[in-house]
């Protein structure tokens, strides 16, 4: 297949490397870190608002988080040698520590603190159901079946320890993911000290997108009321990290704009060209500026319910379409122009392909079911959880 | 003899490690090399590179490198009077058959070779997230083909463009300084086919080595200096349009 070149590309640039899959990676774990920031929330600063989203938030970062090494594992050329990373990790390497990160993170703070908060209705579930699902959740009581009030409590407190853990634990998987590229010196379009930050900041503006819209989508087909407080807080924190992290993005922008190095010709060439379309207009007009007016009009109009529900579902949108532009512009538009800064190669997507856009699609939709299966098991809603204490008290007494 | 069961639990592993390492074979052997004698570089003089490809077509017959890749290149720029920042640069199939007739009249045209600057700090050894890649005792920059992931981030890292993944290996390919020669007291390919002598093979920690007297005689440059990678690339008569 021939690849159209503009311009000269040293002659091993002109295919690209990091495919469309490396762009869902930083996306999905974007997705878990803001989700479990959005959770925190509640937990920790005590933002009480949010609390209708807490577990939905926890499920959702522990979704995407099942998901996120599946890109990585099939980009690989050897995928069944990946296991060297945790056998002989080599330390100065940024993408080394990833497994490390990943595991930390999955291991000793969402599933443990997931653990925690569900382990008194698994206790209660495990009595209450029949069949295979009675054996799953005694699996998942890990044979402590002791919900005593004390007992919750320790539950509890462990819990907050473990969020506490989980906030700087959540910054270091996507700051350290934005690391990962912003390391690269041999090319000026990742390589710079602002892009953990914009990557944290991504994440968690696509984090809290993506919870507020699981929310209002899930009372919907549950027919259900949305808790329209709980929403516009929602929206509120979505509205000024947004802002922040806009800001961070501008800088940089400006940044390499008034410094103007070598590389600038080139960057500005292809902003202008190739990434118009997807960094201007998707990534900075349709999927940046435009949420953030939606959602500041929400912040200065007073807007009926209604009103505020659609705009919150259309800013919501466009924001998850915007990040994922943002990360579609670092990883494919960072590999579109030549180290030379002498030419410009084009990103050709299979489609039926093990790096194709097939595959992309599969694992964009895989977080969503395995999203359902989690919420089929693990019920996040406060009614669900009321109906379950009033047969805890049946089978347990009121201790 | 019987052996317990815990006995057997602690011999199987060691019994794994072993096969493996079996299964590994030996590496070729070079008995009378020291890898701790020598620090090797590449002094290429463009002054004297006619753009022959004569360089590219040893190196790829020598190494197997597969059709469309290069583990070395010639590029040919074209510097006008009026726009010495903008050169015009091209490299047909890696300049492997030499290059059409120029063109334009005006500025100056010369062949730049290129390959791994074998640089002492290599990024692409920094990211390798499991040190498959790695600069040897002797200064060469190579990949451990059976433990490469084939994640393809040295491969961004790489400021120099020297590095890609073989479509059938599946693992990270570059320049090896014919790492099976230079062992056994032979030059590079390159240099060996290098009809000009544009190409010359050196040994910093060796004494002798013409290097030295090159090096304290002419105006030696490496490419892109300000990445501070060490290089051990040397150019005589880089033009400072080379990128």
């Amino acid at each position: 297949m021939q690849i159209p070149v503009e311009g000269f590309m040293y002659p091993n640039e002109v295919e690209l490397q990091w495919s469309v899959l490396i762009v869902l990676y930083p996306f999905l774990t974007g997705l878990v870190a803001g989700a479990f920031i959005l959770a925190s929330l509640e937990r920790v600063f005590m933002v009480k608002a949010v609390k209708p989203t807490y577990r939905l938030a926890l499920l959702t970062a522990l979704a995407f988080l099942i998901v996120a090494p599946l890109p990585l594992q099939l980009h690989l050329g050897h995928p069944e040698r990946s296991f060297e990373m945790y056998l002989t990790p080599h330390r100065s390497s940024a993408m080394a520590m990833f497994g490390f990160v990943y595991l930390w993170y999955l291991l000793a703070v969402l599933v443990v603190e997931i653990w925690l908060d569900y382990r008194r209705d698994i206790v209660v579930m495990s009595q209450c159901t029949t069949g295979w699902k009675r054996l799953v959740y005694r699996v998942l009581t890990l044979g402590s079946t002791n919900i005593s009030e004390r007992s919750l409590h320790i539950d509890e407190r462990v819990g907050w320890l473990v969020t506490v853990i989980g906030i700087p634990s959540a910054f270091l998987l996507h700051g350290y993911v934005g690391f990962i590229f912003g390391s690269v010196k041999a090319n000026p379009w990742w390589s710079s000290p602002l892009m953990p930050v914009v990557f944290l900041f991504s994440a968690m503006v696509s984090g809290i997108a993506i919870v507020m819209l699981l929310y209002m989508l899930m009372c919907r087909l549950r027919r259900e009321p949305i808790d329209m407080d709980c929403v516009d807080t929602v929206a509120k924190y979505l509205f000024y990290t947004f802002i922040i992290d806009f800001s961070l993005e501008m800088l940089d922008l400006i940044h390499r704009i008034y410094e103007a190095d070598e590389s600038f010709r080139s960057l500005d060439f292809m902003v202008h060209t190739r990434l118009f379309l997807s960094q201007v207009v998707i990534q900075i007009l349709l999927g940046t500026v435009l949420p953030i007016l939606l959602i500041g009009v929400t912040q200065v109009v007073k807007l009926a319910a209604e009103q505020r529900k659609r705009i919150y579902v259309v800013a919501g949108c466009l924001t998850m379409i915007g990040i994922f532009a943002m990360r579609w512009n670092v990883v494919i538009g960072g590999q579109l122009f030549s180290k030379s800064f002498l030419g410009y190669t084009t990103y050709k997507m299979g489609f039926v392909t093990r790096e194709g856009l097939l595959t992309a699609i599969v694992l964009t939709v895989l977080p969503f079911v395995i999203l359902g299966v989690l919420v089929k098991l693990l019920p996040p809603w406060p009614e669900k959880k009321s109906a379950i204490s009033s047969v805890a008290v049946a089978a347990y007494g009121a201790d | 003899m019987s052996i317990t069961r815990r006995q057997l639990l602690i011999l199987l592993p060691a019994a794994a490690v072993a096969w493996k390492s079996i299964l590994a074979g030996t590496p070729e052997a070079s008995p009378n090399y020291n890898m701790t004698e020598h620090w090797w570089g590449m002094l290429v003089d463009i002054t004297k590179c006619i753009g022959c490809g004569s360089c590219v077509r040893a190196c790829q017959m020598e190494n197997q490198v597969p059709d469309g890749y290069f583990r070395t290149w010639v590029e040919r720029y074209h510097v006008s009077d009026y726009d010495i920042e903008n050169p015009k640069v091209d490299s047909p199939d890696g300049g492997k058959n030499g290059f059409p007739p120029a063109t334009a009249s005006d500025g100056k045209n010369f062949f730049v070779p290129k390959m791994c600057n074998h640089c002492a700090d290599s990024p692409c050894t920094q990211v390798c997230p499991v040190g498959a890649t790695f600069v040897s005792p002797d200064g060469v920059v190579l990949v451990d083909q059976k433990y490469c992931l084939g994640c393809r981030y040295c491969v961004q890292a790489c400021p120099y463009g020297c590095r890609f993944v073989d479509p059938k290996k599946k693992t990270a390919q570059k320049c090896t300084l014919c790492y099976h020669r230079i062992t056994k007291g032979l030059t590079t390919a390159c240099c060996e086919n290098c009809p000009t002598g544009a190409r010359q093979l050196a040994d910093l920690k060796n004494p002798n080595d013409p290097i030295h007297e090159f090096l304290k005689t002419h105006s030696v440059q490496v490419l892109k200096p300000y990445l501070a990678t060490r290089s051990k690339l040397f150019y005589n008569g880089l033009d400072g349009s080379v990128r």
